[in-house]
């Protein structure tokens, strides 16, 4: 748990769970930037959806080629999708070395999130130019469309992940960093796996039900 | 990484340094406090309010008699289509949530909103948005494809001027403010609650609020997306909504409207709430089955998702789909008719007092009960099949939106008023101006709804003489000289009362609810000790205890030593303006391909989100001992 719910944890009788802090009484034990976090990952479940809805809604409209059977590349984003889960289990390590206030460790990892998110947007950038010299844009058909715009957005969440994920790392150089400040990169955590859930997501949707 | 430990640090920032301006201009711009940006919500809501106002009564002017041509059909088509958009997304839901930002911390208890600037962000880019689509006026037009805009009405090819970017950006952006809100209100309501408030001792405005906000963040997502297909097909070339590549226009219909009927509840739901709070106050009456009430409210908001359709009940769906949409819409009445019942009951044998809140409560029940009964007309998609885009669906809708939201918020203003400014308002004047305001509701109102049985389309410029349609449209249009008599008479009740007022006291209305345990207004810091609660309506406990089975507890001195860790103030902020600024000024870029001003702006916006998270919640610690301020 994070440093203002367990470092003054306090139940007084008769007025149920609650913690004082030094933000003043909170009435559940979950910190305010966790909570806004899943509130968040909820709402942005919707906008995905929205998203992969439009694309289904679109799937095999298109008038004219390239039709994703013509330049999808399996293994190649095989591999990419390989590289953003392993991403997750570097989160997991980094949040555990962070908890464990060992430092070093924790720069690596989440260093390591970062790197990996990074290769993982370069295959995206790969895959977009080889769309693109394939003859596959925005303009060309509704396969374009939707399939820039799911991934783009999705892409775009990855690099903000990675933003974030840096702006951390970097900090814990600036200022004392220890298990107390667990939570802040537990929220990145969660949204970083929740990306990763996505491209699951349209992984499966997108990529592999084309071959079914 | 900054701690909640350390989060009270002294007040310096490298880059800009923090404002502590306490009065004055620049303490608005930079205000973190949550009845500040209350009262702006509600200022900059009113405004737009009285502009979408004015926008109604050219329109009613034009179609006083038939054939005239007072405007131009291309003005007409800019008017109709600004008025929606202005009173749905810049003045009725923001009024919502302005009063929500005001009172829901006071009501559960807490000092301020979990995230005070990110409270002061989502106001600032509504109300910048709210200018930008504004600003289209004189920028060549505004949008003109009324305020569901539906495609492919909305391309570029169909639609080459600005009006409809400025209308996709502007609200893109509120979108975004909204929603942010919302997040910020669930927090609040979530983990701010009061020591001794479990959910079901909360007041149910908090309660409809927190359902509201969770409608928001699920709702606006699906309208987020349709705006950005929007904005990308109409500024990068791309084929969301055009027919010539196979593209379904209907799209835009489904992601507008799964975000347009939840919308309908979340405009009417604080309204719901607030009503619930004046009538047991004014009938000296706890509310009739406040669990009800909170489960109804519930079930309003699980199947405010399941309806959207009836919308579309013309579309050509297929009669499975418009069956199963139309069962939905029916079942969505039974909650809403269980609330008519609660406030019914809460009213019946009740030591009544017909104050001016009171009397628009009432206006409220009836007003609403009757836009509900069109609304189940409307449902059946047979009689939809003849209505549809009448004048009898443009009456429908504003007996629920003006006279359900608007009338209770017109009722909330005279009921709050007073906590807010410390002065009364006048009783008679607004009693006078209650009469004008409804009778004139009603005779724009009722008359729609014959003038759409008999045909008459919603959306058209003039009509022609000799089809029966000339006394219903004078009759509506007469009634916008009663209405705007009363408006007026509210607006100057409201500057008087600013100024001459009487005093209110902190509790004129005996009222049953936190905000009434403090001081009118509330100091910074709210209140002088943590509350504390140990049942629902414990201030009323508190001052009448031989009424309610509880052991009373005074709110103002029970919670010492909830204040361990002293009275926590935010400090304020330049970062959530100057990041609603770097947003409104990229989208002129994008408006009108300016590509370098928008990617300055958008590094500007990055910049103020860096300089925002690093420069931590700030603040002091207030001390009300010291200042001498008695609660």
């Amino acid at each position: 748990m994070s440093a203002d719910a367990s470092a003054h944890a306090e139940t007084p009788a008769g007025v149920g769970q609650g913690t004082i802090t030094p933000s003043g009484w909170r009435s559940t034990k979950l910190p305010d930037v966790k909570l806004l976090m899943w509130v968040f990952l909820a709402s942005d479940c919707m906008f995905f959806g929205s998203l992969i809805g439009t694309y289904l809604a679109y799937h095999d409209r298109s008038l004219t080629g390239p039709f994703p059977a013509d330049v999808f590349d399996i293994p190649l984003t095989t591999v990419s999708s390989f590289v953003l889960l392993m991403s997750s289990l570097l989160m997991v390590l980094a949040l555990h070395a962070l908890r464990s206030d060992d430092i070093p460790k924790f720069r690596l990892w989440t260093l390591g999130v970062a790197a990996f998110g990074t290769i993982f947007l370069g295959f995206q950038v790969f895959e977009f130019v080889h769309f693109v010299n394939a003859g596959l844009s925005i303009h060309q058909n509704l396969f374009g469309t939707t399939f820039f715009i799911l991934t783009g957005t999705h892409g775009i969440h990855v690099s903000v992940g990675v933003l974030w994920l840096l702006a951390i790392l970097i900090s814990s150089y600036k200022k004392p960093t220890s298990s107390k400040d667990a939570v802040y990169l537990e929220i990145a955590g969660l949204y970083w796996h929740f990306v990763d859930i996505v491209w699951i997501v349209i992984f499966t949707v997108v990529y592999l039900v084309e071959f079914v | 990484m900054e701690s909640t430990s350390q989060a009270v640090e002294p007040a310096h920032s490298k880059l800009f340094m923090r404002p502590t301006w306490t009065t004055g201009f620049g303490s608005w711009l930079t205000t973190v406090d949550h009845k500040k940006i209350g009262i702006l919500y509600m200022l900059s809501s009113f405004t737009f309010m009285g502009a979408a106002s004015v926008e109604a009564f050219i329109m009613r002017l034009q179609l006083m008699r038939p054939g005239q041509q007072l405007v131009s059909p291309d003005v007409f088509n800019q008017l109709f289509t600004m008025h929606g958009v202005t009173m749905v997304f810049l003045a009725i839901m923001p009024l919502g949530i302005g009063f929500a930002n005001y009172f829901v911390p006071l009501m559960i208890g807490a000092r301020d909103l979990a995230f005070p600037r990110l409270n002061a962000f989502g106001y600032w880019v509504y109300a910048l948005g709210g200018l930008m689509i504004y600003s289209s006026f004189f920028l060549g037009g505004a949008p003109d494809v009324g305020w569901v805009a539906y495609a492919p009405l909305t391309s570029l090819s169909n639609n080459p001027g600005f009006g409809v970017d400025f209308y996709v950006f502007g609200l893109f952006l509120s979108g975004v403010g909204t929603t942010v809100t919302a997040m910020n209100l669930i927090v609040t309501i979530v983990n701010m609650r009061a020591p001794g408030m479990t959910f079901m001792r909360m007041p149910v405005f908090p309660w409809l609020m927190l359902i509201t906000s969770f409608m928001i963040i699920f709702a606006f997502p699906p309208l987020t997306i349709a705006f950005l297909e929007l904005i990308v097909d109409r500024t990068f070339g791309s084929l969301f909504f055009v027919p010539a590549a196979g593209a379904l226009p209907i799209l835009w219909q489904h992601l507008f409207w799964i975000f347009g009927h939840p919308e309908v509840y979340i405009i009417i739901m604080p309204a719901f709430g607030m009503i619930s709070e004046m009538i047991p106050t004014f009938s000296r009456k706890p509310l009739f089955g406040y669990p009800v009430m909170i489960l109804a409210s519930i079930l309003i908001a699980f199947m405010g998702f399941a309806v959207w359709t009836h919308h579309m009940f013309t579309t050509g769906l297929g009669p499975v789909v418009n069956t199963a949409f139309s069962l939905t819409s029916f079942i969505i009445g039974i909650p809403t008719g269980v609330k008519i019942f609660n406030w019914l009951g809460t009213l019946w044998g009740g030591s009544i007092r017909f104050t001016v809140p009171l009397l628009y409560s009432l206006a409220f029940i009836v007003t609403f009960t009757l836009g509900g009964i069109t609304g189940i007309m409307v449902a059946m998609p047979t009689f939809d099949a003849q209505v549809h885009d009448t004048y009898f669906v443009v009456a429908h809708f504003h007996y629920v939106m003006g006279g359900g939201a608007l009338l209770t918020f017109l009722g909330a203003l005279y009921y709050w008023f007073p906590k807010m400014t410390g002065r009364l308002l006048d009783e008679r004047v607004g009693k006078i101006a209650w009469g004008f305001i409804v009778v004139g509701f009603h005779t724009i109102f009722f008359p729609q709804h014959i003038a759409g049985m008999m045909g008459m389309p919603r959306r058209i410029q003039t009509y022609p003489d000799g089809i029966g349609l000339e006394i219903w449209n004078f009759a509506s249009s007469f009634g916008t000289f009663i209405m705007g008599v009363g408006m007026i008479l509210v607006l100057g009740s409201v500057i008087y009362g600013l100024r001459r007022g009487p005093r209110a006291g902190n509790d004129p209305w005996d009222a049953r609810t936190l905000e009434w345990a403090t001081t009118s207004p509330p100091p910074y810091y709210n209140f002088k000790t943590q509350p504390v609660v140990n049942s629902l309506d414990a201030f009323w406990a508190w001052k009448h205890p031989e009424s309610l089975n509880v052991d009373p507890i005074d709110p103002a001195t029970a919670g010492k030593k909830y204040d361990a860790h002293g009275i926590h103030i935010p400090g304020q902020s330049w970062y959530p303006l100057l990041a609603s600024a770097a947003l409104i000024v990229g989208s002129y870029g994008l408006i009108y391909d300016n590509w370098i001003l928008a990617i300055v702006s958008g590094f500007a916006f990055i910049f103020c989100i860096f300089g925002w998270a690093f420069e931590g919640v700030g603040g002091h610690h207030a001390q009300p001992e010291l200042e001498g301020e008695a609660v």
